[in-house]
C-alpha cells in the first residue's frame, strides 16, 4: 500500500493518540472500590466482647447538638496562625489563643483544586487524580459520605455557597442557594449572597448543619495573589462572619441541651502566585479550627500546630454528630475533640474507628491479616475487652485509668497505621492497560523512526508493507498469543482493569493492531536489513556534512527527552525551551553571518546566476569554493564588493543580521512577563505588577496598543472582508474587558458595574466565526475549482487570523502582548531568516515545534494543574456548558503550539512552489517530533510509578502531553487535508 | 616542522593548565577564607587575571603568527588599544547574551559581568592574541576549513569548548539539589573553565592524531 507521508503520519498519530488514551486510562484509575452505602442503622459493631456481655451495642449519642461548618475557599493556614491573622482577624486570633477551641493544620493531598477536597473532606478518602478533569463537571456523589449519612438520620442540613456542593449532593439540603465560583473577577458578590442568609437563618431552630462556603477569598487569590491589599479587608470579612456565628451560637445554648460545634476550614491554600493544584506547602496546608464550649479553655498563645489529614474531618463529625462512619474514608478521628468524654467512650470511638479502617482494607486488600496495621488493631481490640471486664467489674483504681490510656495508645498507633496502608492502596495502577497503551505508543514511535529516510525523501511517499504472506502467519500467532495472554490476565486479575472490562470484539481489535505493527516493524527493519546501501546512494541522504544547527536540533531533542527524568527539570521545563529557543536564535544567528559573509562573497565571486537553489546545493557550494578559492584573496576582495552593493540588498542583510538579536530581545520580555515553574515562581513579574489594581491604567494602555498591533501585524495577509471583521472583532475584545472590569476606557473613569460581557463576547465570538467561515470558504474553493495555490493560502491566513482574534479575546489582557510578540517573530523568522537561508522543510518545523512550545510556557502555563486558565472557558457564557467551556479551556493552554503549527502549514503550503512535498515532509516531522517525547515519558512514568512526586510533579505533566498529544492528531489531520488537494492538483 | 609546532602547542597548554590549577592553591596561602565556592567572585577575578596574562606572556614569548613587517611604536600602540576595546566590548556582548538566557538583569549585576569577563577571557583575548584585531581574520578562522596553521586550529577547538562548556555548565541551575555550586553564576564559571582545561588538552590530541589529514595554505 502506497501513503504519502503526511497521510502516514496522521494515521500514526491517530494509533498513537489510541495507545494514550488506553495509557492514561490506566494510569488514572477511576475511584478503585466505592464500596456501596449503607443504611444508617447499619452493622455496628458491639464493643469488644468481654468475657461477660457488654450492654454497649448502640449507636453513641452525639457530642455536639447543632454542627455549623464554615469553609473558606483557599483559607491558607498563616492566613489565621500567622501575622495576617493576627492583624486582619482578630476574633479568631482571640479565640485560637483563648477560646474554647482546637486548632490544627489539615494536610490536604496533591490535586489541591475544591471538587477533590471538599470530596475529601466529607467521605474521608482521597479521591482519585482524574477528579481534577471531573472538577468542572461535578456529578453527584454516590459514594457513602457524612451528608448522605446525615440525611439518611433525619438531620436538617442547610447549605450556602459554591454551587459546586449542590451538583455533588443533590436533594440533600433542605434549603440552599448556590453560588458560581467560574467567574473570578467577583469577590464581593459571591460572598454576599452566602452572608444574606445568616441572619434569618442563625435566628431559626429548624436545622441541625449549617454549611457555608465562601469563594470571595479563592478568588482574591485568582486575581491578586496571597499578599495583595485585597486579603485583609476579606480576611476581616470573615472573621466578623465567625464572630456572628460564634455569639449567636453561644446565646443559644442552654444549659441542659448538647454544646453545638463550629468547624473553619479551608479546602486548600494558596501558592504564592495565588493559584492551587500542586502540592507546595502553601497550598497543602490549612487552617482547622474547631469551636466549641464542650472543650477546655485555652490558656495563652498557641505554640504549636498539631498536624492532621484532612479527611480526619469526616469521621470526627460522623462521631460527633454520631452517625455511621463512611465505609470508604481513611481519616483517624481527631483525639482532642473527644477529650472530655470517659474513657469507656474514648475507647469505644476509637474502635469503632479502628473497626471501619479495618473493614475497608479487608475489602481492598487480600491479605489482610497479614497488615500490620490489622494485627496492631486486633491486639488493641483483645485488651480493649480485657479492660472493659475490669471496668465491669467495678474496678475503678488508678490501674483501670493507666490501663485504659495503654489501650488508647494501641488503637491511635493502629489507626495510624491503618490509614497510612490505606491511603498506599489508592495509588493502584492498572497496570495491563497501561502496558497495552505502550506498547502501542512505543510501536508507533518506532515505526515513525524507521520510516524517516523515506518520508523525506523527495516523493513524500513510500511503501507500507501490508501483505507479506510471512508477516501473515506471524501476525496470526501473535494474535492468538495476544489473546491468550488477555485470557489468563483478565482471569487472574484481583484488582479492576479497564482493558479487561471493554468488549471482547474491540478487545481483539486492539491486538490486531499491536500485531500488525509488530509486523510492520519488522518487515521495514528487514527491508532496511536487506538493501542497506539504498539510502546511501540517495544523494540528499549522502551529504553528510552537518550543520551546527542539525547538530543543535539533534541534542537538543535529545537533551529534552532525557530532561524529563528528573522531577525539577519538568517543573522547570520552562527553562528547558528558553535555554533551547535561545541556542536556535544564537545558532540562525550565526547562519546569517556565514550566509551574508561567506556564501554571498564566494556567490559574488562565481558570479552564479542560479537564484533558487536548493539548501544543500548551497551548502555544498560553500564548502567546495571554501576548498579550492584562495581565501586571502576572498577576504581582500569583501572590502572592495560591499560598498558596491546595492542600498536595498544592504538594508535587507542588516536587518536580517540583527532579527535573531531582535527575537531574542523579544523572548526575554516575554520571560519576563510571566514567571512559571516552581522555584522561581514568586519572583516578581511584569504580569502581577500589570493585573495589581493599582496599574489597571497601565494595562489598558498596553491592551489598547496590543490590539493595535495584532491588527497590524494580520491584516498584511488577509482578505479585505477579514480585515474588516478583523478590526471590529479587536475592538469588541477591549469592550469586553472594559465590560468585565479588566481594563478602562479612558472616558468612563468610575464605573462600578461590572457585568460578565455576555454581549460583548458573543458579538467578538461572531466575527470570529465569521473570519474562519471565509478562509474555509477560500480553501474549499481552491480544493473544488483547482485555482492556483493563492486562493489557498489566502484561505488559510484568514483561518489563521480567525484563530489568532479567538486568542486575542480568550487571552487575560496581560497576556496580550505574548500574541503580538508571537505575530511579530513569526513575520520576522519568515522574512528575514528562512526566505535567504533556504531551510528544508523538516528543519523549519522542527524549529516552529520549538518555538510553539517556549511560547505554551511564555502564556504562563505550567507544568502543574494550576496554571490552566479555567476562567477562558467561561467567556460570552451566562453558565457552564461542557463542550464549549472545554474546548475553550483547551484552546486557549494549547495557543502557543497551535498557532505556530498552523503558522507553519500557512509558511509551507506558500513554500509549495519550491518543493512540492513540503507540507507531507512538516507534517511527518511534526509528528514525530512531538511523539518521541510523549513516548519516552510514558515509559519513563510507568517506571518512576512509584515515586514521591507521582501525583504532584509527572502526573499533570503526563496529562498535559497527553492532551498535546490529541491536539497534534488534529493539527496533522488539517495538515494532510491541506496536502491532499496539493497531490491531487499535481495529478491533475 | 610540524611537530615542533605541535610541541611547542602542547607546552603553551600544559602551561595554561598549570596556571588554572595554580589559581585555585595559591590565593588560599594569601587570603584568608578563600575556596572557589565561598568566594566565587574573588575566584573569578583571579582565575581571569591569571589566564590572560599567561596568555599575554606565551603571545609575546612564541609568536606563533610572525607578521612579516615591522610596525612601529605608534602602530603597536593603536593596535593595543584597538584590542583593549575589543576585549571591553565583548565582555559588554557576553554579559547581553548571558542577560537573554535568562540571567536577572538588575540584581547580581557583578557577578553576571565577571562571569562575562571570564568567558571573553578564554575566548576573546586568547583570539586577540593570535589573530589580533582583525575581523576578517576571526570570521575566517571560524568558518569552515578557514583554519591556516595548528594555532588557528587549537584556537577554534579552545574557543568552542568553553562557550558549550559555559552552555552546559547551565544545565544543573533548575534541579533543587540546593547545592552551594548551584548559585549563579558557579556552575557556568565552573563549566567555562572546564570546558576551556578540556580545549587545551583536546587541541593538541586532536591535531596530532589528524596531522596527516591537515594540510594548511601557505600564505
Amino acid at each position: 500500500m502506497r501513503l504519502r507521508s503526511g497521510v502516514f503520519a496522521s494515521c500514526c498519530l491517530l494509533v498513537e493518540a489510541l495507545g494514550v488514551g488506553l495509557f492514561l486510562r490506566g494510569f488514572f484509575p477511576l475511584p478503585v472500590k466505592s464500596l456501596p452505602r449503607r443504611g444508617a442503622r447499619g452493622d455496628r459493631p458491639p464493643e469488644p466482647p468481654p468475657p461477660v456481655s457488654s450492654n454497649w451495642t448502640k449507636i453513641p449519642a452525639p457530642l455536639f447538638k447543632k454542627i455549623v461548618i464554615v469553609l473558606i475557599d483557599a483559607l491558607r493556614d498563616d492566613f489565621v496562625f500567622g501575622s495576617k491573622g493576627r492583624q486582619f482577624m482578630p476574633y479568631t486570633t482571640e479565640l485560637v489563643e483563648r477560646g474554647t477551641s482546637h486548632s490544627f493544620i489539615a494536610e490536604a493531598k496533591a490535586p489541591t483544586v475544591t471538587m477533590p477536597r471538599i470530596k475529601a473532606l466529607m467521605t474521608g478518602s482521597i479521591p482519585g487524580f482524574i477528579d481534577v478533569i471531573m472538577n468542572l463537571n461535578s456529578p453527584a456523589l454516590l459514594d457513602d459520605n457524612l451528608i448522605w449519612q446525615a440525611k439518611t438520620a433525619g438531620k436538617r442540613i442547610i447549605f450556602y455557597g459554591d454551587d459546586t456542593w449542590v451538583k455533588l449532593f443533590p436533594k440533600h439540603f433542605v434549603e440552599y442557594d448556590g453560588t458560581s465560583s467560574f467567574f473570578v473577577s467577583d469577590f464581593k458578590e459571591v460572598d454576599d449572597n452566602v452572608t444574606r442568609h445568616l441572619d434569618t437563618v442563625l435566628k431559626r431552630e429548624d436545622w441541625d448543619i449549617l454549611i457555608l462556603h465562601y469563594l470571595g477569598l479563592d478568588h482574591i487569590g485568582h486575581l491578586t495573589g496571597p499578599n495583595s491589599p485585597l486579603v485583609g479587608p476579606k480576611l476581616n470579612e470573615m472573621d466578623n462572619i465567625i464572630k456572628k456565628i460564634h455569639t449567636s451560637l453561644l446565646s443559644k445554648e442552654g444549659e441542659l441541651s448538647l454544646p453545638d460545634l463550629l468547624v473553619i476550614c479551608g479546602d486548600h491554600g494558596m501558592s504564592e502566585t495565588g493559584s492551587h493544584g500542586g502540592s507546595s506547602l502553601e497550598e497543602v496546608h490549612t487552617p482547622l479550627l474547631l469551636i466549641s464550649s464542650a472543650f477546655d479553655r485555652k490558656s495563652g498563645p498557641l505554640k504549636s500546630l498539631v498536624l492532621v489529614q484532612q479527611t480526619d474531618l469526616a469521621v470526627t463529625l460522623a462521631i460527633g454528630l454520631g452517625l455511621p462512619i463512611s465505609r470508604n474514608s481513611i481519616g483517624n478521628l481527631i483525639l482532642p475533640v473527644i477529650e472530655a468524654k470517659t474513657m469507656r467512650e474514648q475507647l469505644r470511638f476509637l474502635h469503632l474507628n479502628g473497626f471501619q479502617l479495618s473493614q475497608l482494607l479487608q475489602e481492598n486488600v487480600p491479605a489482610y491479616e497479614k497488615d500490620s496495621g490489622f494485627e496492631h488493631f486486633k491486639i488493641a481490640e483483645k485488651s480493649h475487652g480485657n479492660w472493659i471486664k475490669l471496668y465491669l467489674e467495678g474496678n475503678n483504681s488508678e490501674v483501670l485509668i493507666n490501663l485504659g490510656k495503654k489501650v488508647l495508645k494501641q488503637y491511635l498507633e493502629a489507626l495510624r497505621i491503618l490509614s497510612s496502608s490505606l491511603s498506599k492502596q489508592v495509588a493502584q495502577y492498572d497496570i495491563y492497560s497501561m502496558m497495552v497503551g505502550t506498547v502501542i505508543v512505543l510501536e508507533v514511535v518506532l515505526l515513525l523512526l524507521l520510516s524517516i529516510p523515506k518520508a523525506l525523501s523527495s516523493g513524500a511517499e513510500f511503501e507500507v508493507p501490508l501483505s507479506p504472506p510471512l508477516c501473515s502467519l506471524l501476525f496470526y500467532l501473535m494474535c492468538l498469543m495476544l489473546c491468550a495472554v488477555h485470557v489468563v490476565v483478565c482471569t487472574s486479575a484481583e484488582s479492576l482493569c479497564y482493558f479487561c472490562s471493554i468488549s471482547w470484539l474491540s478487545a481483539l481489535g486492539v491486538m490486531m493492531l499491536i500485531s500488525a505493527l509488530f509486523c510492520i516493524i519488522l518487515s521495514a527493519l528487514g527491508k532496511m536489513c536487506t538493501y542497506p546501501k539504498v539510502p546511501a546512494k540517495n544523494p540528499a541522504v549522502s551529504n553528510s556534512n552537518w550543520l551546527e544547527l542539525d547538530v543543535l536540533i539533534v541534542a537538543g531533542t535529545i537533551g529534552h527527552v532525557s530532561s524529563l527524568c528528573a522531577s525539577s527539570f519538568i517543573e522547570e521545563e520552562h527553562q528547558t525551551w528558553y535555554f533551547l529557543v535561545n541556542t536556535l536564535c544564537l545558532a540562525l544567528c550565526q547562519e546569517m553571518c556565514r550566509h551574508y559573509f561567506l556564501v554571498k562573497e564566494c556567490d559574488l565571486h562565481q558570479s552564479s546566476s542560479t537564484v533558487k537553489k536548493s539548501f544543500e546545493e548551497v551548502k555544498e557550494m560553500a564548502h567546495y569554493k571554501n576548498d579550492s578559492v584562495d581565501i586571502p584573496e576572498c577576504d581582500l576582495k569583501l572590502g572592495k564588493i560591499a560598498p558596491s552593493a546595492e542600498i536595498l540588498k544592504g538594508s535587507e542583510k542588516w536587518i536580517g543580521l540583527a532579527s535573531p538579536w531582535f527575537i531574542l530581545i523579544f523572548c526575554r520580555l516575554l520571560r519576563s512577563l510571566n514567571q512559571t515553574g516552581v522555584q522561581w515562581a514568586h519572583r516578581p513579574d511584569f504580569g502581577h505588577w500589570l493585573t495589581s489594581s493599582d496599574h489597571q491604567a497601565e494595562l489598558s494602555i498596553l491592551a489598547a496598543i496590543s490590539l493595535a498591533m495584532i491588527f497590524i501585524l494580520v491584516q498584511r495577509r488577509c482578505s479585505l472582508v477579514s480585515k474588516i471583521a478583523m478590526a471590529l472583532g479587536l475592538l469588541g475584545v477591549y469592550s469586553y474587558r472594559a465590560a468585565i472590569g479588566n481594563v478602562a476606557f479612558p472616558w468612563q473613569q468610575d464605573s462600578k458595574d461590572i457585568s460578565k460581557g455576555i454581549i460583548e463576547a458573543r458579538f467578538v465570538y461572531v466575527f470570529v466565526l465569521g473570519i474562519i467561515f471565509t478562509g474555509t470558504k477560500d480553501l474549499l474553493k481552491s480544493q473544488v475549482i483547482s485555482t492556483d495555490s493563492s486562493t489557498k493560502c489566502l484561505g488559510l491566513w484568514d483561518v489563521y487570523g480567525g484563530l489568532v482574534l479567538l486568542a486575542a479575546l480568550l487571552f487575560r489582557p496581560h497576556n496580550l502582548p505574548v500574541l503580538v510578540f508571537c505575530l511579530m517573530i513569526q513575520a520576522m523568522i519568515t522574512k528575514y531568516i528562512w526566505k535567504p537561508l533556504n531551510f528544508d522543510a523538516a528543519q523549519i518545523t522542527i524549529m516552529h515545534y520549538w518555538f510553539g512550545q517556549a511560547f505554551f510556557y511564555f502564556q504562563g502555563n505550567s507544568n502543574s494543574i494550576a496554571t490552566v486558565d479555567i476562567s477562558a472557558g467561561f467567556v460570552g457564557l451566562d453558565n457552564y456548558v461542557e463542550i464549549p467551556a472545554i474546548f475553550l479551556t483547551g484552546f486557549v493552554t494549547y495557543t502557543g503550539p497551535l498557532l505556530w503549527a498552523v503558522h507553519l502549514l500557512c509558511y509551507l503550503s506558500s513554500e509549495v512552489s519550491r518543493n512540492s512535498a513540503a507540507v507531507g515532509h512538516g507534517c511527518f516531522c511534526y509528528a514525530l517530533i512531538c511523539s518521541i517525547p510523549v513516548a519516552a515519558y510514558i515509559v519513563l512514568v510507568t517506571g518512576l510509578r512509584y515515586h514521591l512526586f507521582i501525583w504532584s510533579v509527572f502526573s499533570p505533566k503526563l496529562l498535559y502531553d497527553g492532551v498535546h498529544v490529541f491536539i497534534t492528531a488534529g493539527v496533522c489531520l488539517f495538515f494532510t487535508a491541506m496536502d491532499q488537494n496539493h497531490s491531487r492538483k499535481i495529478q491533475d | 616542522m610540524k611537530d615542533t609546532e605541535i610541541k611547542r602547542l602542547l607546552a603553551a597548554h600544559i602551561f595554561c593548565i598549570f596556571s588554572i590549577i595554580l589559581t585555585t592553591v595559591v590565593p588560599s596561602l594569601f587570603l584568608e577564607n578563600f575556596s572557589i565556592l565561598g568566594t566565587h567572585l574573588t575566584w573569578l577575578c583571579i582565575c581571569s587575571a591569571c589566564v590572560a596574562s599567561v596568555n599575554i606572556i606565551l603571545y609575546i614569548i612564541l609568536k606563533p603568527n610572525p607578521s612579516s613587517k615591522r610596525s612601529s611604536l605608534a602602530q603597536k600602540a593603536t593596535r593595543f588599544l584597538k584590542c583593549c576595546v575589543y576585549f571591553f566590548v565583548s565582555c559588554l556582548l557576553f554579559h547581553g547574551i548571558i542577560v537573554l538566557y535568562g540571567a536577572p538583569l538588575i540584581e547580581s549585576v557583578l557577578e553576571t559581568f565577571l562571569f562575562a569577563v571570564l568567558l571573553s577571557t578564554f575566548t576573546t583575548l586568547h583570539c586577540l592574541c593570535m589573530l589580533g584585531p582583525n575581523i576578517q581574520a576571526w570570521i575566517r578562522v571560524f568558518s569552515k576549513n578557514g583554519a591556516l596553521s595548528i594555532w588557528d586550529n587549537s584556537l577554534q577547538i579552545t574557543t568552542v569548548c568553553s562557550i558549550v562548556g559555559a552552555w552546559l555548565g547551565a544545565f544543573p541551575i533548575p534541579l533543587d539539589w540546593e547545592r552551594p555550586w548551584q548559585v549563579w553564576p558557579i556552575s557556568c564559571s565552573l563549566g567555562a573553565t572546564f570546558g576551556y582545561v578540556a580545549g587545551l588538552i583536546i587541541a593538541p590530541l586532536w591535531i596530532y592524531w589528524n596531522r596527516k589529514q591537515l594540510t594548511y595554505k601557505s600564505r
